[in-house]
């Protein structure tokens, strides 16, 4: 215990020395690592560290800069979703947590370290790949990710160079998620709504010179089925200079079925049924086209091939009719997927996401006996579905879970373990990332713009000073 | 209504902030300030497992000010900070506690209403609901959440 403090201090970490005092002051120490610093990883440290008197959170993330999906997720101008920011920033300043940056599971420390140096070890490192349409062409330069344009306009470091092709005046979406209203949003937004926000300075020039005029939104299955939610589609409802068009077929018998519905399925039809009753009225020179009812089927140069589906018991089945949609680029936006990063853990390819039940990660799925001290949340124990009450709502379940397994003595905490040892790594502390916020802040403020994004990771380095 | 939402919102976040930064600010916010009995309100938020929290507000406050000025125990609360972007200050209201509120629902706050879990006809969004006199002894119900399922 001694000889890691003195290491953390030879290292430089900045750890103040309240913070060591505390850690060194309670013995046995349980000890508890969170690979993934976005909204799971943080929901959790704050569970844990409220109902575990005597424990240390040790946060790992790959980048050197926190918050996941908040930072490279949330669309820039939904400033206010990124609020809870504030709440993870007062985890972090938590005596009792530490923040080890730009350290990466399966690369910098395997799954074994980690558990032979902690008690519990939970694994929130989210879901960074993407399902495909497993079409053939789907390789072609014209046809990227909608979670690649995410990351390319939110500054990921590594999707900088995406370059997408926006000098043809038709895009498809394929997907109806919120991730694709967002990108919709994006794509036919005003520039300056944009200007104000902390979209990446390389988007907002690529955005300035787009030629878009048409974005189609095209799905499977029918209004009811949608998957956008009310907020993202009154927004875009409400985008200057845009016009949504609906397909009145699409509707049909549509609205005979509004008083069998929940309240936010009806809630949501009645918004799209109003603002298909009401266009034609707004003319924009930008078009939101949602197309309903269409599978993907082809994909050649400029076009994209929908067979026409119909509904079975809610399914979409293709039927022999097809449509072809003008595409100059396709975004591809039906889901993503987490990835394995060690061979440790216990991984469902198929799925994409971990072996878990509750977030207790299974030893044996087919038997369904549990790997103790082994603990998954958020997307990669989910899958990735839900707004971040979600995540959150499911973080704060297995937090509690970790808390009663040690509390129970059904994981054992008796002996003493040593927590990570970053010796010799570029670790950037939670000081560290504070210089990069202040930097990024700084750069932001003299372009009018809440952040400027350091998007090199050698340079996040530089300004957090390792 | 939306826009005196962003406005009621905007100033609510400008407190916040200040609390966030100033201890002190904080402080004043909630016992330095001589405040008049008749501007106080008793407030009790009722958990799922029954559990009662009883604190107070003052008029002009919202019911999320009133749950972050008293560190009210509850977690995850308030996400957005009073932003209409989240459904974590979810409340139920009595019918009859529901009916004798001011100011109806916005399109923007059933939108994110939609949203919570256990939501119900007399739902609303903390950070709507502003206090005021007459809410003296108002008691709202807190869905469940992690806590109640431990205490349980």
């Amino acid at each position: 215990m001694g000889i890691n403090c003195l290491n953390i201090f030879r290292r430089g970490l900045h750890t103040s020395s309240a913070r060591l005092q505390v850690i060194q002051s309670t013995t046995p120490t349980k000890r508890i690592c969170i690979v993934g610093a976005g909204p799971a990883g943080f929901y959790a440290a704050q569970l844990i560290l409220k109902q575990l008197d005597n424990c240390v959170v040790d946060v790992v993330e790959k980048l050197p800069v926190p918050f996941g999906l908040v930072r490279f997720g949330v669309a820039p101008d939904h400033p206010e979703v990124k609020n809870v920011i504030n709440t993870f920033t007062k985890t972090a300043e938590h005596p009792r947590l530490r923040y080890f940056g730009n350290i990466s599971l399966g690369t910098d420390v395997s799954l074994r370290e980690l558990r032979d140096r902690y008690h519990a070890v939970l694994l929130t490192y989210g879901a960074d790949q993407d399902r495909q349409l497993e079409l053939e062409n789907e390789q072609l330069d014209n046809v990227i990710s909608a979670r690649k344009f995410v990351a390319w306009y939110n500054g990921l470091p590594g999707a900088e160079n995406l370059a997408p092709d926006l000098s043809g005046r038709d895009v498809t979406i394929v997907g109806q998620g919120n991730v694709a209203v967002d990108v919709a949003r994006m794509l036919l937004s005003p520039l300056d709504a944009l200007k104000t926000t902390d979209t990446t300075e390389y988007a907002l020039e690529a955005l300035s010179c787009s030629q878009v005029e048409r974005v189609h939104l095209v799905g499977r299955r029918g209004p009811l089925q949608a998957a956008f939610t009310i907020k993202e589609l009154r927004e875009m409802l409400k985008l200057p200079n845009v016009d949504t068009r609906w397909r009145t077929e699409d509707f049909s018998g549509i609205d005979m079925q509004l008083d069998k519905l929940q309240r936010p399925r009806k809630r949501l039809t009645e918004l799209m049924l109003k603002s298909l009753k009401e266009q034609g009225r707004i003319s924009g020179s930008k078009q939101f086209l949602p197309i309903f009812l269409r599978a993907p089927k082809a994909i050649a140069p400029g076009e994209m091939e929908f067979s026409v589906t119909e509904l079975q018991q809610e399914a979409a089945v293709p039927t022999s009719s097809t449509e072809r949609l003008p595409s100059h680029l396709i975004l591809r936006s039906i889901g993503y997927k987490s990835s394995c990063v060690d061979t440790g853990i216990n991984f469902d390819t198929r799925r994409g996401r971990v072996h878990n039940i509750n977030g207790r990660i299974l030893k044996d799925d087919a038997t369904g006996e549990v790997d103790p001290g082994l603990y998954v949340a958020g997307w990669l124990g989910t899958g990735p579905t839900g707004v971040i009450v979600t995540t959150m709502n499911g973080a704060f379940a297995v937090a509690k879970t970790i808390c009663d397994d040690i509390n129970t003595n059904a994981l054992d905490t008796s002996s003493v373990k040593p927590g990570y040892d970053a010796d010799g790594k570029r670790v950037v502390t939670w000081d560290g990332w504070q210089r990069i916020n202040d930097f990024e802040s700084a750069a932001g403020k003299a372009k009018g713009k809440p952040r400027e994004k350091i998007v090199s990771i050698e340079e996040m380095l530089r300004v957090a000073g390792v | 209504m939306l826009v005196i939402n962003s406005c009621r919102a905007a100033s609510r976040l400008a407190l916040r902030s200040l609390n966030l930064r100033s201890p002190i600010a904080t402080r004043t916010f909630s016992t330095g300030l001589a405040l008049k009995t008749k501007d106080v309100v008793n407030i009790t938020f009722v958990r799922a497992n029954g559990d009662k929290i009883k604190t107070s507000g003052k008029v002009g406050d919202s019911l999320l000010d009133v749950v972050v000025n008293n560190n009210v125990d509850l977690d995850g609360f308030g996400a957005c900070e009073g932003t209409l972007t989240c459904s974590t200050c979810h409340l139920i209201f009595k019918t009859s506690d529901f009916e004798k509120l001011p100011d109806k629902p916005g399109d923007e706050e059933l939108d994110m209403l939609d949203l919570a879990y256990e939501l119900t006809d007399t739902s609303r969004l903390g950070c709507q609901i502003t206090l005021s006199k007459d809410m003296e002894g108002l008691e709202v119900h807190v869905p469940s959440t992690i806590n109640d399922a431990r205490a349980a």
